[in-house]
């Protein structure tokens, strides 16, 4: 089947801060460049959830009057606390004792999502052509196997594949360069990582996966510019993993767990540990009275520096969170992002004017103060391996004393998908109910998402192997995808005493972490028709 | 032959929809927008009518704010020819909608117009009515069928007890229903395209229109919460409830 193809100069996949800050580079380089981004979300901004504590070094270099221009970047962080929570009591660290990276004073409190609609903005203020609804769901290479572009998802098929009326082919772009900027988990940067082996004498990758509700609380209890964060209860010394709780503006919190999917147990359930944790006296009594009025989640890259893939293939670029720049100890990683988008498109404008490799990026990259914060940060993660409290310990030392200069680094020594336990070794886990004032189940949660996809369309979490969830993951790990999916995609049910597996596709809200979980990598999410997923407002 | 096709911009249907603390509206910031979804049914019909050579040109015409704009643009992309943004800040009521559509419609000359049955975010269901009055033309709602004949049309519409085919002459009135098509997606190419077809910019105060609400909204607030339903045991239980505690039978 032959498809209309437009050409550019360049081609972005992703419209989060990376992809924008690509895009508004190249312009700022050169306006006369030929741009386009591709969004999956029906909106800039719709499939964007992070905390979000930024840090505007990245943004002053991109856009130094962003206060001129109304940036949506308000909120000065006023106060800060970390706490160690068991299960009734709280102890609080002192501010000056955490190491300098975790330390927020020249941060704002920010809707990571309202941001990057404003950048979307300013990027078509200067010309760039952005796309929303329109998924990239192929990569398409030259004879010579260099990337060519991307092809995007066709629109209008039936949930077996065939034509509806309003079927609409997908289209080619075919770019000079092709921009990968999915954010973690990409589904193109997967394959990409995988075909041009980019994570070659790499560390196997590291995720989280990171829950957010916004509440809307008392006014008495509420401090703006306030940032928690804790660790301990409800996780386990071994499971990696903490919240955060930041006072933005209008009386709003942004409340959020991050739990490490390197985690053991297969009973464990990473959205009751997020529901069970805002049980905490500590917690409750600043919810109390308040109102939850948004829910969502999203995979978050923790790997650091020993599992960055290559970020140059022949014709593209992996940047941002789809190749993984993260700084895990910051809990930050919107600053890094767009500092990598800023030097892709520095990369970029080289190649194109003088014929430089495209490898140009990753010297650069190596050059900057994202790579310098990456290479400190480097051995926090992996000390967690040891416990929470050695991690603390080790952390310390390395942060501390020696600001992340330590003459070694350690590894990930496995991938997610192969840290489970069987089940039959683990004890299960009883979450309490929800009692629908603090805390809450899966499907009133995903109504909060605003999520939808087309009726009828093909399932697009896709099975390897369709009997593989009942016939092994069932016995050997009690399905764990009942549990890892925040918003309960995934159901094992009876039938007849037959037992079945059940994909409701259309509440998923594109975390992927299915994709990076499941034992036997047998889930494989790719993009639905466009426009479907979350509709998140100031996520 | 002209279409007219009258498109809103609303809170998009799969958002769920707040109402603000104040009780004085319902919290539209930075929540998806899009174009009301039998609005699209409207342009839909419009465009395929040109389509099978029944009609020569599309016209879209929005009210509202500046962003509205992007409804327009929506539908230049699925196929209508000319845009037509009328600006209006503020909420705006039916007679006032219907009043600069009269305006449009006396300055556009169309011999039809189209649009969504009704608005999903007020339910208000009374525009297309009230603008057939003020034009003095027929109208045809709720239609799930269209056919163009010469001077006419038959437009079966979607009643309470079922289907009704009507006749009406041209120039008419017509409000869609989601039944009467699938509306298709716009392709890039098209969106593309659509940046470039004309889209004008008409202020409501320069047609004379008094768009002032002549309704005073007092409060918005959520509808009651519903109660838990209980599990009962047998029949006999179930009407025991329904006798002594629902006092229903």
């Amino acid at each position: 089947m032959s498809r209309e193809v437009m050409e550019y100069d360049v081609v972005v996949v992703g419209g989060g801060p990376s992809g924008l800050a690509t895009v508004i580079k190249l312009k700022q380089l050169n306006p006369d460049i030929n741009v386009c981004l591709l969004e999956k979300a029906s909106e800039i901004g719709a499939h964007i959830l992070s905390g979000n504590v930024f840090e505007t070094r990245a943004l002053d270099e991109l856009l130094p009057n962003w206060k001129d221009l109304n940036a949506p970047v308000k909120t000065k962080v006023t106060k800060e606390k970390f706490l160690f929570l068991t299960q009734s009591k709280s102890l609080s660290w002192p501010t000056w004792l955490l190491p300098k990276v975790q330390q927020n004073h020249n941060n704002y409190i920010i809707s990571l999502a309202n941001l990057c609609r404003w950048l979307a903005e300013q990027a078509e203020a200067l010309g760039v052509e952005i796309f929303p609804g329109f998924p990239a769901s192929e990569v398409l290479y030259n004879e010579d196997g260099s990337v060519k572009g991307v092809a995007t998802q066709d629109m209008g098929l039936d949930k077996d594949g065939n034509k509806k009326d309003s079927h609409e082919p997908g289209m080619e772009l075919h770019a000079k360069v092709t921009v990968f900027a999915e954010g973690c988990r990409g589904h193109l940067g997967k394959t990409l990582i995988k075909k041009f082996e980019l994570d070659k004498n790499r560390n196997p990758q590291q995720y989280g996966i990171g829950f957010k509700e916004i509440w809307e609380i008392n006014e008495e209890k509420h401090q703006e510019g306030l940032v928690m964060h804790t660790a301990g209860w409800p996780l386990d010394n071994k499971t990696y993993g903490g919240s955060f709780v930041y006072h933005a503006e209008n009386k709003q919190v942004f409340l959020g767990y991050v739990i490490g999917l390197d985690y053991q147990n297969p009973y464990l359930s990473p959205f009751d540990e997020f529901q069970r944790f805002k049980t905490h006296p500590s917690i409750k009594t600043i919810l109390e009275g308040g109102k939850r009025i948004s829910y969502g989640a999203r995979a978050l890259i923790e790997g650091g520096l020993q599992s960055l893939p290559k970020m140059y293939m022949p014709g593209g670029l992996l940047i941002g969170c789809d190749a993984g720049t993260l700084n895990m100890p910051k809990i930050k990683g919107s600053h890094t992002a767009m500092k990598s988008g800023i030097i892709a498109a520095e990369a970029i404008n080289y190649h194109l004017k003088d014929k430089d490799d495209l490898s140009i990026y990753e010297k650069l990259f190596k050059e900057s103060w994202a790579y310098k914060e990456l290479y400190e940060a480097r051995n926090v993660k992996p000390s967690f391996s040891w416990g929470l409290i050695l991690g603390i310990i080790f952390t310390g030392i390395d942060q501390i004393l020696f600001r992340g200069k330590l003459p070694f680094t350690l590894k990930h020594k496995h991938a997610d998908h192969e840290t489970l336990k069987l089940a039959k070794e683990m004890p299960k886990i009883d979450y309490p109910k929800p009692d629908n004032i603090i805390t809450f189940d899966k499907t009133s949660s995903v109504y909060l998402t605003g999520t939808n996809h087309a009726d009828n369309q093909p399932v697009h979490l896709k099975l390897k192997d369709k009997d593989l969830p009942i016939n092994y993951t069932l016995e050997k790990f009690d399905e764990p995808a009942q549990r890892y999916c925040p918003v309960g995609v995934y159901e094992v049910q009876t039938e007849n005493n037959v037992k079945k597996f059940v994909i409701n596709s259309q509440n998923c809200i594109h975390c992927k972490t299915c994709d990076i979980k499941e034992p036997s990598q047998n889930i494989n999410w790719v993009t639905p028709e466009g426009g479907g997923g979350p509709k998140y407002g100031n996520m | 032959m002209k279409i007219l096709v009258a498109v809103k911009r609303v809170i998009d249907y799969n958002v769920q929809v707040r109402v603000k603390e104040d009780g004085t509206g319902v919290v539209t910031d930075n929540v998806k927008m899009s174009t009301n979804p039998p609005d699209d049914n409207a342009i839909e019909e419009a465009v395929k009518i040109k389509e099978a050579g029944k009609a020569k040109e599309v016209v879209a015409v929005t009210i509202g704010e500046d962003k509205a704009q992007e409804t327009v643009r929506k539908a230049l992309a699925v196929g209508a020819d000319k845009g037509i943004h009328v600006k209006v800040d503020g909420i705006i009521e039916p007679l006032a909608v219907s009043k600069i559509l009269q305006k449009i419609v006396e300055k556009e000359k169309p011999d039809l117009v189209f649009m969504g049955k009704q608005a999903i975010d007020d339910d208000c269901n009374q525009t297309g009515q009230m603008l057939a009055a003020l034009l003095n033309w027929p109208q045809a709602t709720f239609a799930s069928k269209i056919e163009v004949k010469d001077k006419s049309l038959e437009v079966t519409r979607e009643v309470d007890e079922g289907l009704e085919t009507i006749e009406t002459n041209i120039p008419s009135i017509v409000t869609c229903d989601l039944r009467l098509n699938e509306p298709r997606y716009a392709s890039l190419p098209n969106i593309m395209k659509a940046k470039k077809k004309p889209l004008e910019q008409i202020n409501a105060s320069d047609l004379g229109v008094d768009t002032k609400p002549r309704i005073e909204q007092i409060k918005v607030e959520e509808p009651p919460k519903r109660k838990a339903g209980i599990k009962v045991a047998n029949v006999a239980e179930l009407v025991q409830k329904l006798k002594n505690e629902a006092k229903v039978i």
